[in-house]
């Protein structure tokens, strides 16, 4: 790409009433124009092979490896499918304003029908169908009978936990209802510090989903036989879903995902693909680059073709 | 040539036209009763009487029979001087005018009614009711309305400035003064308040308030003159008769009662038919008897006359038509694209409550308890079983179908009419300062009225020009003589004194010629020389005929130097008047036009003679004569004409010699384009000129036939003539005008001259612009009635055909073609045109002009010229450009889709009713070529683009809700939803439609076959809309499912991936656009990178406030690699199918564009030879 400045061929009479005639105004701006040569192309196209297919490799072999020793930390997820987090009843059902401040308890206008408690129509905190489904499962890991410490602190934003959820706000009137949809609350701990409940008002985009649980600090040997003692309170039949658990370590590219990779080496492969064709169709069946017998009124004498 | 004789060339219909061998003339003319003529004489006596210039009131005869009654019911009466009378039976219009479009009642309903027309405002306005349901709230309620509110604002307060500023000068206009004859008495009196049947008196130099037929005027014989400039746009005087009969009347000593009988008010400027009762007689007035308002009095005193119609039934405001507001023909398209995306819009929706539809009734039995949903509201004790906010299964979906809709609103892209408005703002700004299109000599830049059809100018297909004014500079100028065979055409202006010019001593005072003239000196001093030698005795006759032999009035002008003073010669034809003004630089200079004589001053001295007999020009004889009795009692006639007429009066026995060498100077002089005129004299005898006026008298005065008793007198005695000489006037063509039209048609465009001009000077034109060569075959069609018209246009069609099959072309009306068949050029004139528009030949006339590549109307009046606009404009689908510089050209520009007015000379009223002004007609190929061009191809590109830019993220929110149980969840926040549109892309595209240039100006100035890109919509068209809208699903897939299978069971939250989404898109979509950047400054730079830029501020920013659900998302997401590689894969997987179909498309089927842009950037392979190669394969047809 060259810039082309092109030559101001316009006469210099100079306007009358002020101004001027600059580039700008003649739209003679230098300006860079790019047009699509044979060599542009096939280095567009093999740059792209040659980036796109390591990195394919390397994040397949990121999150396929098979780790024989899981280091610490190891993260602990629970996964629910086909609960849909994102449903539009369910996202609305939730006062920010209550979470961060304890002067807006009130504000529960948004979180009907889990707004207010029963008889005495007092502001449940925090309301809303978000924070009444709670999860509530407890696991207990242990290996060859020796209790593995689970670490539930900091598994939360700490931007959460720093402005969404107020350090003054204590949970109030919670589940106190005929109907109880998860977890119960610690009343004497402030939202700010009760992480299961900021993890899972994190909603999930996506209606298969996994929510951090724990951390456990210590690394598992390979071929080793973890117990989950599983404490199964949370009802999934309500809504059809299932429910897993996950032990990972982090790796770069976050979680053991083969679909990027994969893309990643098609994308890469079909540039390559493209490159080579375009070789091969420039040398087969070349066209001189502004060659004039291509115009239309040089094609056909008789007009344009329409 | 060589083969033919010149005397074959007399018998060809244009009198002063080159004529190659290759030429053939075909003429179609009948002759039906009457002819027309235009002038002829009335009354004539010997000196004593003064003569009466013939009265136009005879031009009934031909244009309708004035004898025949006007029916009682169809007839307007008025009472002369009885305003009350008049009223009594009919209220007729008052002489208030109101061009404003609203009152301020009528205002805010009328307004939004108009600007409701437009269907997506409708649509928007819905959309914002919708959104204000609280079941359907997805957006917040003022956001909702803003944008839609904003526009309409906008354009509200322009629409009102707008309509103040004409109901201000319709204020003004309503309080002018006029004297109005009241209880005998002239008071003044406001216009507004005029009455039909009021008597008026009108002064030198006002204007005329109402149209009205005159009953006497300051000078005896009853004549006033007139200037039409806001009416025709004729500069000169045009010459009005009162009645003999009334003509002694003042109204304010004796009471002038009668009746006038007129027709209904119509909107034929040349045509009025009347009778008038007074004093027991009955009188007929004709067009030459009544003075239109808008005119303005000149040379005259004053005139009394009768208002017959007052305000908006008047001729001039039926001819101001208002303004049909114009609609760019991309944009009426566009709204069709519009009604598919809404299509889609509803068939997104569709699906959506489909399929929601179907989830409910699924789960109908688990609703109740399902954690995410909770039907059952258990708060109220009270009410047990309570649903909450569930409204049964059909509502909801109902309602899933609306929200659906409030939530892909955008798919219907509002902001690109907003985009579009700025975009031909910046478009109409650099038009405005180019200057290629800044006229020096009157000071005036290219003006841009009609903000919304800038992109129409890249579509023109057919260009209807007016001449005079247009293509002419409309100054005729005498450029050279043959006289006696001698030919003088070196004029020069050399020395001091030529400079000077011509002058006269007048009582110390100087008077000179208001123009002056170059001149021959050799011929110069011939004419000083007076009779001494036989050879300045022609020339003294010559110039002798110049300065009488015509109608023109000469006007003394003051001066700022008080001993000078001008001579301004006013008349109405240009030619006698530059005729006269060559007679007066050569020591020739008329003085004094009265009735019965003329005064010249001949080499300084002053000279009288007396007018016996005038025989005005009429277009059968195409001549006019003029008797002269000389001072020493000697009578001769002068004629001057055309040569084709003059060579048949010629005494051919008198010197072949002469006769011939001024045919070949005529020849030389037509086929350099000059206007040639030949110049006869004759002396007359006793009984000859005894025998000619009885019979001049008895033809005057008879009743019956009078026009063409008076011809027959004329024709018996200009006969045997000796031919004095020849002139040659060039109607100066504008500067660039042949060169003009040649880009025009190389670029296909075809150019049709629409003129109010005689046949001959049109012709003449045609040629000196290069409209007509001498290659085409010319079809004359004159006609004098209907049946006439129909044969001619049956003969010519069957030509024509016969003509264009001969050269073998099949397609004669698409693009170029024209150039390779025989080219036909249509030659039509105006009475033809009247039987032939509004009829059933219209039709054959269209078939017609579409075989032809030049079309050339003459003498029509303005709204045949809009006939001939709408002809072609109700027919094709093509785009019509009209471009004129008078008042008679209103009607047309107001008809074409496109409207140019031409800042010129004549008034400003073409320019007030045009879309474009400019100062000349050249600047028309850089306005289509290069600007046309250029904003058809921005504006093109921008709609394709708005329409995928709002369509993808309209289908990345629509594939998101599959996967939300079709509940219309957003996981891009509601604020950059609404921000999408307004910052994350528009301005892109904006500085790309303002400034995005395909090809630079030098190409596309020099290959203008470059501009059919635009005539064959190749920028904006069906098929690259649908290949626009698959390339959308495709991108908004992309998009949307690899995050969606990269992160599908992770940990990522709904504001994240909606963050990453966002991103992506705009990111994708702004790269999109500079994709297809074509020149890359650096404003272009800034707009697409820092919208991208700007958009990650906005997120952060977003992302940035606690109070939002999507509080610090980004931040946590960034940090992951798996966010910049999806990044990475979206926008390299998107782009890919729309680079490789781009790649293929620009390698196998490139079009002239693609080729001339690589030309221009490897300027070697169009070398300058090829250029030229080319340009001759246009010029010349193969021949065969």
């Amino acid at each position: 790409m060259e810039i082309n400045t092109n030559g101001a061929t316009t006469s210099s009479a100079a306007v009358g009433g002020g101004g001027g005639d600059s580039r700008f105004t003649q739209q003679e701006l230098p300006a860079c124009k790019p047009i699509v040569t044979p060599g542009l192309v096939i280095t567009t196209f093999t740059i792209i092979g040659i980036i796109f297919i390591p990195m394919g490799l390397v994040s397949l072999s990121a999150s396929e490896h098979v780790p024989k020793l899981m280091k610490s930390p190891v993260f602990i997820y629970y996964q629910l499918d086909s609960f849909y987090q994102n449903h539009r009843r369910y996202v609305k059902s939730r006062s920010d304003k209550q979470l961060r401040n304890k002067a807006a308890e009130n504000e529960t206008t948004t979180c009907d029908p889990e707004g207010r408690s029963q008889p005495d129509r007092a502001p449940i905190v925090p309301c809303g169908l978000i924070a009444w489904t709670l999860f509530n499962d407890t696991y207990g890991f242990s290996v060859r009978q020796k209790k593995i410490q689970v670490n539930k602190r900091n598994i939360a934003w700490d931007s959460d936990k720093g402005h969404k959820f107020g350090s003054n706000v204590f949970p109030k009137n919670f589940q106190t209802g005929g109907l109880i949809g998860g977890a119960q609350l610690d009343s004497s701990i402030p939202l700010s510090e009760q992480e299961d409940l900021i993890v899972w008002m994190r909603t999930a985009a996506l209606p298969n989903f996994r929510k951090l649980y724990g951390r456990i600090e210590e690394d598992l040997q390979p071929n080793e036989e973890i117990t989950v003692v599983i404490q199964n309170n949370y009802n999934t039949y309500s809504f059809g879903g299932r429910k897993e658990l996950v032990l990972s370590t982090t790796s770069w590219i976050g979680g053991k995902n083969d679909f990027l990779g994969i893309a990643y080496i098609t994308v890469g492969g079909l540039c390559l693909f493209f490159a080579v064709s375009f070789i091969l169709l420039y040398v087969i069946k070349p066209r001189p680059l502004g060659d004039p017998s291509y115009l239309s009124w040089n094609k056909s004498p008789s007009g344009h073709p329409n | 040539m060589d083969s033919k004789s010149p005397l074959e060339n007399l018998h060809s219909i244009e009198p002063a036209i080159s004529s190659s061998s290759r030429r053939s003339n075909f003429s179609i003319q009948s002759k039906a009763s009457g002819g027309n003529s235009i002038r002829e004489v009335n009354f004539s006596d010997l000196g004593s009487k003064p003569v009466r210039y013939g009265s136009r009131g005879a031009d009934s005869e031909t244009y309708s029979m004035s004898q025949k009654e006007i029916n009682d019911e169809d007839a307007r009466l008025v009472y002369i001087n009885d305003s009350e009378k008049t009223n009594e039976r009919f209220e007729f219009a008052g002489n208030s005018i109101r061009t404003g479009k609203y009152s301020i009642l009528t205002f805010l309903p009328r307004n939004l009614f108009e600007q409701f027309h437009r269907v997506a405002y409708v649509y928007f306005l819905v959309i914002a009711i919708l959104n204000q349901l609280p079941q359907l709230a997805v957006f917040g309620r003022g956001a909702s309305i803003m944008p839609l509110a904003f526009v309409l604002l906008i354009t509200a307060v322009k629409d009102a400035y707008e309509d103040y500023r004409r109901h201000r000068s319709d204020k003004i206009e309503n309080n002018r003064l006029a004297s109005v004859l009241v209880n005998d008495q002239f008071q003044q009196k406001k216009w507004k308040n005029i009455q039909v049947g009021e008597v008026i008196k009108i002064h030198a130099n006002e204007t005329i308030p109402c149209d009205m037929a005159l009953l006497s005027t300051s000078d005896p014989t009853g004549v006033a003159y007139v200037q039409t400039i806001n009416l025709d746009g004729e500069s000169n005087l045009k010459t009005r008769y009162a009645k003999q009969e009334t003509l002694l009347k003042i109204p304010e000593k004796e009471k002038v009662t009668g009746l006038i009988k007129c027709e209904k008010p119509n909107r034929n400027i040349y045509g009025f038919q009347a009778n008038m009762e007074i004093d027991g007689k009955r009188l007929s007035l004709g067009p030459s008897n009544i003075i239109l308002r808008g005119c303005e009095l000149k040379n005259t005193a004053w005139v009394v006359g009768v208002a017959v119609y007052a305000g908006r039934e008047t001729k001039a405001m039926l001819n101001s038509s208002g303004a049909p507001s114009k609609r760019s023909r991309l944009e009426s398209q566009m709204n069709l694209e519009i009604i598919f995306l809404s299509l889609f819009l509803i068939a997104l929706c569709t699906v959506v409550s489909v399929c929601a539809a179907v989830w409910l009734r699924h789960h109908r039995d688990e609703l109740d308890y399902l954690p995410f949903y909770r039907r059952k509201d258990f708060s109220d004790p009270d009410e047990d079983e309570k649903d909450y906010n569930y409204y049964g299964w059909g509502m909801e979906i109902f309602f899933t179908f609306l929200m659906a809709v409030i939530v892909f609103q955008i798919m219907i892209p509002i902001s690109l009419y907003i985009s579009m408005e700025l975009v031909r703002v910046g478009q109409a700004y650099f038009m405005i300062r180019d200057t290629e299109m800044y006229d020096e000599s009157s000071n005036s830049r290219f003006q841009c009225r009609a903000l919304n059809i800038n992109e129409d100018l890249g579509q023109i297909k057919y260009v209807f020009s007016d001449k005079t004014g247009t293509l002419t500079e409309n100054k005729m100028e005498f450029q050279c003589a043959s006289i006696w065979g001698v030919d003088y055409s070196g004029g020069k202006v050399t020395s001091q004194e030529q400079h000077d010019g011509y002058f006269v001593q007048e009582d110390g005072k100087v008077l000179r010629p208001k123009m002056k003239v170059k001149t021959d000196p050799e011929l110069l001093q011939f004419a000083r020389r007076g009779k001494e030698t036989k050879e300045s005795s022609h020339v003294h006759d010559f110039f002798l005929a110049l300065a009488a032999c015509n109608t023109i009035v000469p006007l003394i002008v003051e001066t700022s130097d008080p001993t000078v003073k001008l001579i301004d010669y006013q008349g109405e034809s240009p030619d006698e008047q530059a005729l006269v003004y060559a007679a007066a630089a050569y020591g020739f200079m008329l003085i004094e036009r009265t009735s019965g004589h003329i005064v010249i001053d001949i080499q300084g001295e002053r000279q009288r003679f007396n007018v016996l007999g005038m025989h005005e020009f009429d277009s059968d004889r195409k001549r006019m004569s003029v008797i002269l009795g000389f001072p020493d009692k000697s009578v001769k006639i002068f004629v001057k004409g055309a040569d084709t007429s003059m060579f048949s009066v010629i005494d051919r026995s008198y010197n072949m010699n002469v006769l011939r060498t001024t045919e070949a100077h005529l020849y030389s002089y037509s086929s350099l384009g000059l206007r040639t005129l030949v110049v006869g004299m004759r002396e007359l005898s006793t009984s000859e000129f005894e025998e000619w006026h009885s019979a001049f008298e008895a033809a005057s005065t008879a009743l019956m036939g009078r026009a063409a008793l008076l011809r027959k007198v004329a024709s018996n005695i200009e006969n045997n003539l000796y031919v004095l000489g020849a002139s040659a006037i060039e109607d100066k063509l504008q500067r660039g005008v042949p060169e003009a039209i040649e880009s025009l048609r190389t670029a296909g465009i075809k150019v049709w001259v629409l003129t109010g001009d005689k046949q001959e000077t049109a012709i003449s034109i045609g040629y000196s612009s290069k409209l007509l060569t001498s290659k085409m075959t010319q079809i004359i069609i004159n006609s004098n009635s209907k049946d006439s018209c129909r044969k001619s246009l049956e003969d010519a069609i069957i030509m024509s055909k016969k003509l264009t099959t001969i050269s073998g072309a099949t397609n004669s009306t698409g693009g170029t073609s024209g150039v390779d068949l025989t080219p036909v050029a249509l030659i039509i004139d105006g009475t033809s045109l009247v039987y032939i528009l509004d009829s059933e030949l219209e039709e054959m006339l269209f078939q017609l002009a579409c075989n032809c590549s030049v079309v050339l109307c003459c003498r029509v009046a303005p709204l045949q010229k809009a006939g001939i606009v709408a002809l072609v404009k109700n027919r094709t689908s093509d785009m019509t450009l009209a471009i004129g510089d008078g008042a008679n050209d209103v009607s047309m520009i107001q008809m074409a889709d496109v409207g140019v007015g031409i800042s010129g000379q004549e008034g400003r009223q073409a320019v007030m009713a045009s879309d474009f002004a400019m100062g000349q007609f050249r600047f028309l190929v850089p306005l289509l070529l290069v600007h046309g061009h250029w904003n058809y191809q921005r504006m093109g590109y921008m709609i394709l683009y708005n329409f995928y830019r709002n369509a993808v993220f309209v289908l990345v929110l629509f594939w998101y809700v599959l996967f939300t149980c079709f509940t219309l969840t957003t996981a891009i926040n509601e604020w950059s939803s609404v921000l999408y549109s307004v910052i994350y892309t528009s301005v892109p595209t904006i500085v790309v439609g303002i400034l995005d240039k395909d090809l630079s100006r030098r190409m596309l100035l020099n290959y203008p076959q470059l501009y059919g890109a635009g005539q064959r919509q190749e920028c904006y068209n069906r098929r690259l809309f649908w290949i626009t809208m698959i390339d959308t699903l495709w991108q908004s897939a992309v998009v949307f499912f690899i995050p969606l299978l990269a992160y599908w069971g992770s940990t990522i939250d709904a504001p994240s991936i909606g963050d990453l989404w966002t991103l992506a898109v705009v990111i994708l979509v702004n790269l999109h656009l500079a994709m297809d950047v074509i020149r890359w400054n650096w404003i272009t730079h800034a707009a697409i990178w820092g919208s991208i830029i700007a958009t990650c501020i906005c997120i952060i920013v977003i992302d940035a406030l606690p109070s939002l659900v999507g509080y610090w998302a980004i931040f946590e997401i960034a940090k992951t690699g798996l966010f910049w590689l999806c990044l990475l894969a979206i926008i390299v997987a998107a782009l890919i199918p729309r680079f490789v179909v781009k790649v293929l498309y620009q390698l196998y089927t490139p079009c002239d564009v693609q080729i001339a842009r690589e030309a221009e950037k490897f300027p070697s392979q169009m070398t300058s030879g090829a250029v030229e190669l080319e340009m001759n394969a246009i010029l010349d047809p193969p021949r065969r």
